[in-house]
């Protein structure tokens, strides 16, 4: 049904060969990215941690064609993205990926449900299947009873699962999540957190740049970035109760 | 924690911390006379996933040695169609036991001393970059923090051994915050 079909679901989602930025010039030049390279495989979910200025939401924007880097190439689906005009990018942040940012950022005049189907009709749905999308991914993110309210009668939490209600619109090749839980407090967080459990265990691929440790660990993969680079990556293997044995000190 | 003279248990298969069993099989007996697959039941629902590592000789060899220090004495009770059950019966010193152990307010140590003293001795002799082990420590930490917070995730509703896991969650992040401080701050010794 969707318009991603013409992207290749075979290989890495999200692939990125000697990415470079740079911030400024001459004495305030700021390289906020070195040589990074990755890849995203297909139903993955990958964490980036690390302390801010760290370069991980600019990694993050350069992955989502919101920035284009200073040198270095990114491929979604086997496509190469950051030479793109302006426009090809746009059309393909609207159809291939999903963004949650963490102040939501939702139309204000806009109900929940109207939220969650904007993007789809950007991307040329009609009206009626549009809303029928949306009103499921209310009903996934568990907000059904919410769909008329406007943002400003939601809590952060509420606001936060249309957002990814609405980042689900268009089925994305890939959620990028900068902080998702930055704003909300711990009850908002578990919600949330249940919420990107469920989309990792659906098979969504995603990347989420967070430093609240509860969120990365419910990646597949960790990432740490020190000073633009990456420093430490770790698969976080579904655990063994041996180790857990451990840790509640029932073991050691 | 009161002295453990009169109990003195080697841990005997994989470093099961046999000293929390044998403690809390002697609480379950203060109800109650029972038999060891009821304790053993009745562990398992406390722990929930982490009863794996619980099998069930550890109980028996538990009650045996309780039973050898005079904290429990058993019986046999004849069963028409299976061999005879021991049940056990906690005795006086066992129950006072249970009450020392209930009100002891001694707590597992924490751990940053070492850890600390690892990143201090590795800074002074240039044996190690400070940052760098810490990340690996993040990263190991992270690891037990996903498997615990996946076992909750599953745990039901009001399950108990929910409880237990998420304490596991809770005490890991508190680790977790503090090497961020200590990667804060080696980061800018480093300069």
């Amino acid at each position: 049904m969707n318009a991603n079909e013409s992207l290749s679901r075979v290989g890495p989602v999200l692939r990125t060969r000697g990415l470079e930025k740079e911030y400024g010039r001459g004495e305030g030049l700021v390289h906020a990215l070195n040589a990074v390279e990755l890849e995203v495989a297909s139903g993955e979910t990958l964490a980036v941690m690390g302390p801010s200025g760290c370069g991980k939401s600019t990694l993050l924007h350069l992955l989502g064609g919101l920035e284009r880097p200073s040198a270095g190439e990114v491929w979604l689906a086997g496509e190469r993205i950051d030479q793109l005009s302006e426009k090809a990018l746009a059309r393909l942040r609207r159809r291939a990926i999903g963004f949650v940012f963490q102040a939501f950022h939702l139309m204000d005049e806009l109900t929940a449900v109207e939220n969650v189907e904007l993007p789809a009709l950007l991307a040329g749905r009609s009206p009626r299947a549009a809303r029928r999308r949306a009103v499921e991914l209310l009903e996934r993110v568990g907000l059904t009873d919410r769909a008329k309210h406007l943002p400003s009668a939601l809590s952060g939490g509420e606001r936060q699962r249309v957002a990814i209600a609405r980042a689900l619109s268009n089925e994305p090749l890939v959620v990028l999540a900068d902080e998702p839980t930055g704003n909300l407090d711990s009850a908002a967080t578990l919600d949330v957190l249940r919420l990107l459990d469920g989309l990792r265990s659906s098979g969504q691929t995603l990347l989420i740049v967070t430093h609240d440790s509860r969120i990365a660990a419910t990646a597949d993969r960790l990432i740490s970035m020190r000073d633009g680079a990456f420093v430490e990556e770790t698969r976080l293997t579904h655990g063994t109760t041996g180790r857990l044995a451990e840790l509640a000190g029932l073991e050691g | 924690m009161p002295e453990a003279a009169d109990v003195s248990i080697q841990e005997p298969t994989h470093g099961y911390q046999l000293r929390v069993v044998q403690e809390v099989l002697l609480a379950l007996l203060a109800k109650e006379a029972s038999h060891g697959y009821e304790l053993r039941a009745r562990l398992q629902l406390a722990l929930g996933p982490l009863a794996e590592a619980l099998n069930a000789g550890h109980v028996y060899v538990t009650l045996n040695r309780l039973e050898k220090a005079g904290l429990v004495t058993s019986e046999r009770v004849g069963q028409t169609d299976r061999p005879d059950r021991k049940v056990y019966v906690l005795t006086d010193a066992g129950h006072a036991r249970v009450i020392e152990w209930l009100e002891d307010t001694s707590w597992p140590k924490p751990a940053p001393a070492e850890f600390h003293l690892k990143l201090v001795a590795a800074a002074a002799a240039g044996l190690g970059d400070p940052v760098r082990l810490v990340d690996m420590q993040r990263h190991a930490l992270l690891a037990g923090l996903a498997a615990a917070q996946r076992a909750a995730l599953a745990e039901p509703d009001g399950s108990v051994a929910g409880l237990l896991l998420e304490g596991v969650v809770l005490r890991l992040q508190a680790d977790l915050r503090w090497l961020e401080a200590c990667a804060r701050y080696w980061n800018e010794t480093r300069g």
